[in-house]
């Protein structure tokens, strides 16, 4: 018998497995989709029928009067300008200081470099809470309280970021950019010119990674943002949800779905980089 | 000078907004501070008050128990998920679930929050209903202590197992497949190359993905604070919800600066001691 067939010979009670395996599967992928898709059938059922039972999960007569509800009864529009200034400026800023960083850390010598890195490193372990009292007082101190930039300014920079691209521009030959420097190329030149341009999958995951975090986060909003023009959509959201009870619930699931719109558009079209992001992320 | 220069602005940012805030939370838990008037130093006074503290005290088991709920449950079903994603054979199956099971991470845990609130509603929840039909009488889901815990920790791993899933299907698709040719030319049952050879080798992963899944775990606040307000009663106040309440509700930031030292450390202890008992059961090549 060759090796092939060994490894791929039929066994007694593997089809049965295998069976089993697929409704397992499609079991649990039933559970994963069924909060979303009731989230989005109930958002297109009228206010009055949104919370009978048995729920509709197909929407046979769609009622798109709960989306422009939302825009009535909150200002959605203004959250969603909001969390974009926030989460892209935050994204920009973070690609630029942490490719920067990150090249420096892994391509430039220079002394004491491994102890700043080291010290990055430290910092990475550390949750949000244990510094966010002070970050709440240096916002206040530097004129930031209850503004967009309360949030943005002092997520500029990042261990984490300044680390995964690290990780990426160590892995590139030294010998391009030294062919570069002896072409006569300045050595910042070399770095925007020859690597910033090879490190375009890694700057996709960072950006990715923070799109995902910063344009859902709650708890920062939450404590640095008091005015509701100031508002992005996760805290916006709650704050609709808490206005209106349990009166019309389908208005807030269409502001739900709204606001999950431009995350499943990017998922759509990046979906490799938030896999990549997965498993770099995970050493955050 | 080109490289201080080209860290510089992540140096700073860092260094501001991260490096010394953890030095001044250190420094703040040491010191009565109401905001308003300047800061009194009480030394080590705030965490004898934690200590005595039973609200406090009582968050920190709250914290412990729902963050071991949700690692459990997030790790076993995440590796059942992808040692079953991983059996396929055609890449539209793999491609599809992978994208099933990621989609809940597209939502914001607030978003979630909303959502299965109404879901999980005791009275007219979608999920009583469903019981009900089964014959099984409405669970008193976000109302009760126990219903309310486990709640929190179902909605957490319903949102975060696709993380884990995506992490240890990459690490199954790269055992290599000589072993399992060697496993199979040996006669080992699917089942038994799973748990002494699949699982051995993709064990720093699954080392990775606890440690990874504990820290986010007891941080937990987005969902408790959403849905029950850590209620009822206290059955879901989490550390991360008192430290909230006594720093910017209370406005006690030395006192609460204290909590967040005390999370941090349990934190530091919980890591350590994962990679300890890791040295026995991790498997690296």
């Amino acid at each position: 018998m060759s090796l092939q067939a060994v490894v791929t010979r039929p066994r007694p009670g593997l089809k049965v497995a295998n069976v089993v395996g697929v409704v397992v599967l499609i079991i649990a992928a039933m559970f994963a989709l069924g909060p979303l898709l009731w989230t989005l059938t109930t958002s297109l059922r009228t206010p009055a029928e949104a919370f009978t039972n048995p729920p509709q999960w197909l929407p046979l007569h769609p009622d798109f009067s709960n989306y422009s509800s939302v825009f009535d009864q909150i200002p959605i529009g203004t959250f969603f300008v909001n969390s974009t200034i926030v989460t892209g400026l935050i994204v920009v800023g973070q690609t630029i200081t942490c490719t920067l960083s990150g090249y420096a850390f892994a391509m430039v010598r220079f002394p004491g470099k491994n102890i700043i890195f080291g010290i990055f490193l430290a910092t990475m372990m550390v949750p949000l809470q244990t510094i966010i009292i002070p970050v709440f007082v240096i916002v206040k101190d530097l004129g930031l309280s209850d503004s967009l930039g309360s949030l943005i300014v002092p997520a500029l920079g990042s261990a984490f970021g300044t680390f995964l691209m690290r990780q990426y521009f160590m892995q590139m030959p030294v010998e391009l950019g030294e062919a570069a420097r002896v072409d006569g190329a300045s050595r910042f030149k070399v770095f925007y010119l020859v690597y910033a341009r090879m490190a375009a999958p890694a700057i996709a995951t960072l950006a990715i990674l923070n799109f995902s975090g910063f344009w859902a986060e709650f708890y920062r909003p939450l404590i640095f943002l008091q005015s509701q023009d100031k508002f992005t959509l996760p805290l916006g959201l709650v704050g609709l949800q808490g206005n209106l009870g349990t009166g019309s619930i389908s208005v807030v699931l269409a502001g739900v779905i709204l606001a999950m719109i431009p995350s499943v558009v990017l998922f759509i079209v990046a979906q490799r980089y938030f896999i990549a992001g997965v498993t770099a992320g995970s050493f955050r | 000078m080109f490289g201080y220069l080209m860290i510089s602005l992540a140096v700073i940012f860092v260094a501001v907004f991260t490096f010394l805030p953890i030095i001044a939370s250190l420094g703040l838990s040491l010191f009565s501070w109401d905001v308003i008037s300047p800061p009194t130093f009480v030394g080590l006074k705030n965490f004898k008050r934690l200590v005595a503290d039973s609200a406090t005290v009582h968050s920190f088991g709250v914290t412990l128990v729902l963050a071991v709920g949700i690692v459990a449950l997030q790790l076993s079903l995440g590796l059942a998920l992808a040692v079953l994603v991983n059996q396929r054979t055609s890449t539209w199956a793999k491609t599809t679930f992978r994208t099933i099971f990621y989609l809940p991470l597209l939502a914001s845990t607030a978003a979630v929050s909303i959502f299965m609130g109404y879901l999980f509603d005791a009275k007219f929840g979608v999920i009583n209903y469903y019981l009900n039909l089964l014959g099984i009488s409405s669970v008193p889901w976000l109302t009760s202590t126990w219903g309310s815990m486990i709640t929190i920790v179902l909605i957490a791993v319903w949102q975060q197992v696709g993380f884990t899933f995506v992490l240890f299907v990459a690490a199954l698709t790269s055992v290599p497949t000589d072993v399992l040719e060697a496993a199979a030319i040996d006669g080992a049952s699917p089942l038994r190359t799973l748990f002494r050879v699949k699982i051995p080798l993709i064990s720093p992963t699954i080392l990775f993905a606890t440690v990874v899944a504990m820290i986010n775990a007891l941080q937990l606040f987005d969902q408790p604070f959403i849905m029950t307000k850590g209620g009822p009663g206290t059955a879901t106040t989490t550390a991360t919800i008192i430290m909230y309440q006594t720093g910017f509700q209370n406005l006690q930031f030395g006192y609460a600066s204290a909590i967040a030292i005390v999370l941090l450390l349990i934190i530091l202890a919980i890591t350590g001691i994962q990679f300890l008992a890791a040295r026995k059961l991790v498997f690296y090549q």
